[in-house]
């Protein structure tokens, strides 16, 4: 019987001890006495949140198919067992064999979003491992980041001891090889940093120096020693089709998010939105073989007992064997499974899986116009024209839908007053084309769900440059938002959400920031900072204090628009995707113009380097 | 030991009684968490579970007494409705397969289609409490304890609790619902250890630790929940009324009655008040 790291008196008086005792369906048993590397994969949420997510599972199906490494999990500790850890120095554990963390090899910490930073230094934080990579000893594991904000892992350098910067599938076999070697001949961890830099797509912070010039930006980025790499190649899965999959996920006890069988169906995507970082950095599109896919379907059901399958990527509709993995997939519906349809471009094909999917109760369609006007919709890219919309959602209400959620940004660039007006005015024009459908054969009233985010500026977008704006200009423009629909004629149908601001803000800190911003992060969390991404936790004052604390201005890195000879701190990543192109993309946004996506033409970004995918594709 | 009592009318589904064990980390995952559990291990198992009608079918499925967070068991039902099965002993082999550690699948039981689910016959439950190892020897010792349980239970006429309701405070009599109360004597727990059987069910629930913490209380120690494990030994429906519809039905079950009272006569006992809920199915060849 396994023991647990927390006594029975703790599990019984905090909240879902579920999330603490592992046990699940399909994890990993092994003796960790016979491997010899042991791997802490930790998402740096709630088990809720960290056990949805797809990335983890492949890794940690992957890791544990060696034999000589154990792959375990950790998630972060909700505020009750956080006070709890913290008064009783009980170090952080694995789920799996309940070990301290601080007993590994490594701990890898997948980063999906700025507002988990300060999460990520409560787990070193618990786990007793020192915040700061400088000051570990050889008796510490290999912190390791990746995921999506390691594209600028800038504000995270001095807490971490690596970054593997692009997909995982690749390299870590190289890695646990190299450090194997190492280990084995005592070698100690600066050797290990120093050997594990040239292995592509290892980056290794200290080995890097940044200089400033007096107006703050960057003056030069180099590494200290001759041997180490001066830039860092993006690492890049290009036969997804065989690439390891979790076709054995864990299954949790309690309910978690995406709580049902998950299918990537491809990878990238052609679209090119400019404000998207993921629509830059997994280029080149690739697709999964259809009939793999078929094959994980039905032994991923069966492994897990999940009743619900759903289908993951950028853009679902643009994978060319949709109809036929989705009717594949309709007729394993008669064994009670759901399959839920995200990412769907609405048209008459999506219209009718849908239709065949979601049984009769028709829940609401979804678009993301992105943006209210036609113009600015050109500016950053979205193919989506005000007419696609008004004929897809036409076709939704003589289908029987009623409701419809339209989500957009505010604060992109360009953006003016009239393209902030515009938002409401296209939601009305969809309410328009219901009422327009005779009282007979419709089913009441409709309702119209805006919702606004404020944009964010990512690296490597051609939007890597752009200015933000303040907190109060946000809600100003959620203001004239709010105004204008007021003065809709179907305002009665109509419904505005908006964000408050204070986050967007401090997004925009941690994206795009240098080394520097990483001293706020440790006074925050000093301060109690955690679990900023949860609105009842989060604490701006707090937030706000830090900064003040640390001097660091929050206006150097929101509300310049940088130079184009300006050296970012992403910059030493090459992630496929030229700087060339994103100057091209940036200065096409300024004049409105469209460019075409990867199916329609290459416009030479960069990707068709990898030699694969959408490249080579459609080459007449 | 019930042959012929099934065969009362066709049916499209079969009703089935499965009775499971739950320990070890298990005891953190509560009722809600175990539904969907067995949700999803009757499909890993290949179990041919029916489905409900409706816009949002779900499997036909309904649990007997809602085990609380914490407590272990060894006698754990669900009903289940199947369209077809294999036999008792394949189908145990196979959901125990697609178990986690920490559940153990020990009946898988053909019910009369007549019978009403577990839940609305459940009406007692046996418990065993014990001092964990790393309390001990805090409680009080075996002799103390049982001179304290007959001070506690035959001693008082009634034991007076106060209950809180959402309202108001209600005083109740403890005693009625206690059907047994003992100083346990099973080897593995040498001090301390108490055995009870408390009335369970939907009307008049009695928690194990209401209970015990009465007796904590009269025997003037401080009740600290997490110094005891609470395991439910098993539940039982009451023999003398096993509800079933329809006079056809309640004729083939008195039949059945007749059946059981000869087969404990012919062993020189009488059938016992309260009846485990595995007793009312019978095995798949």
């Amino acid at each position: 019987m396994r023991t647990l790291a927390l006594s029975d008196e703790i599990l019984l008086n905090i909240d879902k001890p579920a999330r603490y005792i592992g046990n699940e369906i399909n994890m990993v048993k092994k003796d960790p006495s016979t491997v010899d590397i042991r791997f802490a994969m930790c998402f740096p949420d709630v088990y809720e949140i960290g056990m949805s997510h797809l990335g983890i599972q492949i890794l940690y199906s992957m890791f544990n198919q060696r034999e000589d490494v154990y792959c375990e999990r950790a998630y972060s500790p909700w505020g009750d067992l956080h006070k709890i850890m913290k008064e009783r120095k009980i170090p952080l554990f694995t789920l799996e064999t309940q070990s301290p963390v601080k007993d590994m090899d490594f701990l890898g910490i997948t980063i999906q979003y700025e507002m988990c930073y300060t999460n990520i230094l409560q787990i070193l934080d618990l786990s007793q491992i020192p915040l700061l990579s400088s000051q570990r000893g050889e008796e510490c594991p290999i912190v390791i980041g990746g995921g999506p904000c390691t594209y600028n892992p800038e504000p995270l350098a001095d807490f971490f001891d690596m970054f593997y910067i692009g997909e995982g599938e690749t390299r870590y076999g190289e890695l646990f090889e190299l450090y194997k070697s190492i280990r084995g001949q005592g070698g100690t961890r600066q050797e290990f940093l120093r050997a594990a830099c040239k292995i592509p797509g290892i980056y290794v912070p200290s080995l890097y120096e940044t200089t400033y010039q007096e107006d703050g930006t960057i003056a030069s980025f180099q590494p200290k020693y001759e041997d180490v790499p001066a830039a860092v190649e993006k690492e890049v899965e290009m036969d997804v089709s065989h690439a390891p999959y979790p076709v054995k996920p864990l299954v949790p006890y309690i309910k978690i998010t995406q709580d049902r069988v998950v299918l990537e169906i491809q990878r990238g995507c052609i679209r090119g939105c400019r404000f998207c970082q993921a629509g830059m950095v997994y280029r080149p599109t690739r697709e999964r073989d259809v009939a793999v896919l078929k094959q994980y379907a039905q032994e991923m059901l069966k492994n897990t007992g999940h009743e619900e399958i759903s289908l993951s990527s950028l853009s679902s509709s643009d994978y060319s064997q949709l109809p036929e993995l989705v009717n594949f997939l309709v007729e394993s519906k008669e064994q009670g499974v759901n399959i839920s349809l995200p990412s769907l471009r609405i048209d008459a094909f999506s219209l009718e899986a849908m239709e065949k999917v979601q049984d009769i109760r028709k829940s609401s369609l979804t678009f993301a116009p992105e943006a209210g006007s036609q113009r600015l919709r050109d500016v950053i890219n979205k193919g989506l024209t005000e007419e696609t919309i008004l004929h897809g959602a036409g076709m939704a209400f003589e289908g029987g839908w009623q409701k419809v959620k339209l989500y957009f940004m505010l604060g992109l660039p360009t953006e003016n007053e009239d393209d902030m007006r515009e938002i409401p005015r296209l939601a009305d024009k969809i309410a328009r084309r219901y009422y327009e459908i005779p009282k007979d054969r419709r089913n009441g009233k409709c309702q119209i769900t805006i919702s606004t985010s404020f944009f964010v500026p990512k690296p490597f977008t051609p939007f890597q440059w752009a200015s933000m704006c303040q907190k109060e200009g946000y809600l100003a423009r959620a203001k004239v938002v709010n105004e204008e629909m007021k003065a809709q004629l179907n305002r009665k149908s109509l419904k505005y959400n908006w964000h408050e601001a204070d986050v967007t803000v401090l997004e925009g800190v941690f994206a795009r920031g240098d080394r520097r911003v990483g001293q706020v992060l440790l006074k925050a969390y000093e301060k109690g900072c955690m679990f900023d991404a949860w609105t009842e936790c989060f604490d701006n004052q707090k937030w706000m204090e830090a900064f003040q604390e640390t001097g660091v201005s929050i206006d150097f890195y929101n509300l310049r628009q940088r130079e184009l000879d300006e050296i970012l701190p992403w910059d030493f990543i090459r992630c496929g995707v030229t700087k060339e192109f994103l100057t091209r993309e940036w200065e096409r946004a300024q004049r409105g113009q469209l460019t075409l996506n990867c199916k329609e033409a290459c416009n030479g970004c960069g990707a068709m380097a990898y030699q694969g995918g959408v490249c080579l594709e459609h080459q007449n | 030991m019930a042959a012929g009592l099934w065969h009362i009318r066709e049916v499209s589904v079969l009703n089935i009684r499965i009775k499971f064990q739950k320990y070890g980390v298990m005891k953190f995952i509560g009722h809600l968490d175990m539904m969907r559990y067995f949700q999803k291990a009757i499909r890993r198992a290949g179990i041919d579970i029916a489905y409900s009608g409706g816009y949002s079918p779900h499997q036909i499925m309904s649990f007997a007494a809602p085990l609380g967070v914490g407590i272990t068991s060894d006698g754990e039902y669900f009903d289940i409705a199947v369209n077809s099965t294999k036999s008792s002993r394949e189908s145990i082999e196979a959901l125990n397969c697609a178990m986690a550690e920490g559940v153990s699948i020990l009946e898988y039981k053909k019910l009369p289609d007549t019978a009403k689910t577990s839940m609305s016959l459940v009406a007692a439950a046996d418990y065993l409490i014990y001092v964990k190892p790393e309390y001990a020897p805090s409680f009080l010792p075996q002799e103390e304890l049982q001179g304290k349980i007959q001070e506690f239970y035959k001693g008082q006429p009634e034991i007076l609790i106060t209950k809180q309701t959402k309202k108001s405070q209600v005083e109740m009599d403890l005693k009625q619902f206690i059907y047994q109360m003992k100083a346990g004597d099973t080897p593995e727990h040498a001090s301390g250890t108490l055995f009870l059987r408390v009335c369970t069910g939907s009307s008049n629930n009695i928690k194990p630790e209401l209970v015990l913490e009465t007796f904590c209380q009269f025997c003037g120690l401080t009740y600290q929940p997490a110094m005891f494990q609470i395991q439910r030994l098993e539940v039982y429906a009451k023999s003398d009324e096993i509800p079933v519809k329809g006079e056809k039905e309640q004729k083939a079950y008195r039949d059945y009655m007749a059946q059981l009272k000869a087969s404990y006569e012919k062993q020189g006992k009488h059938v016992p008040e309260f009846l485990p809920l595995g007793a009312l199915g019978e095995d798949i060849p």
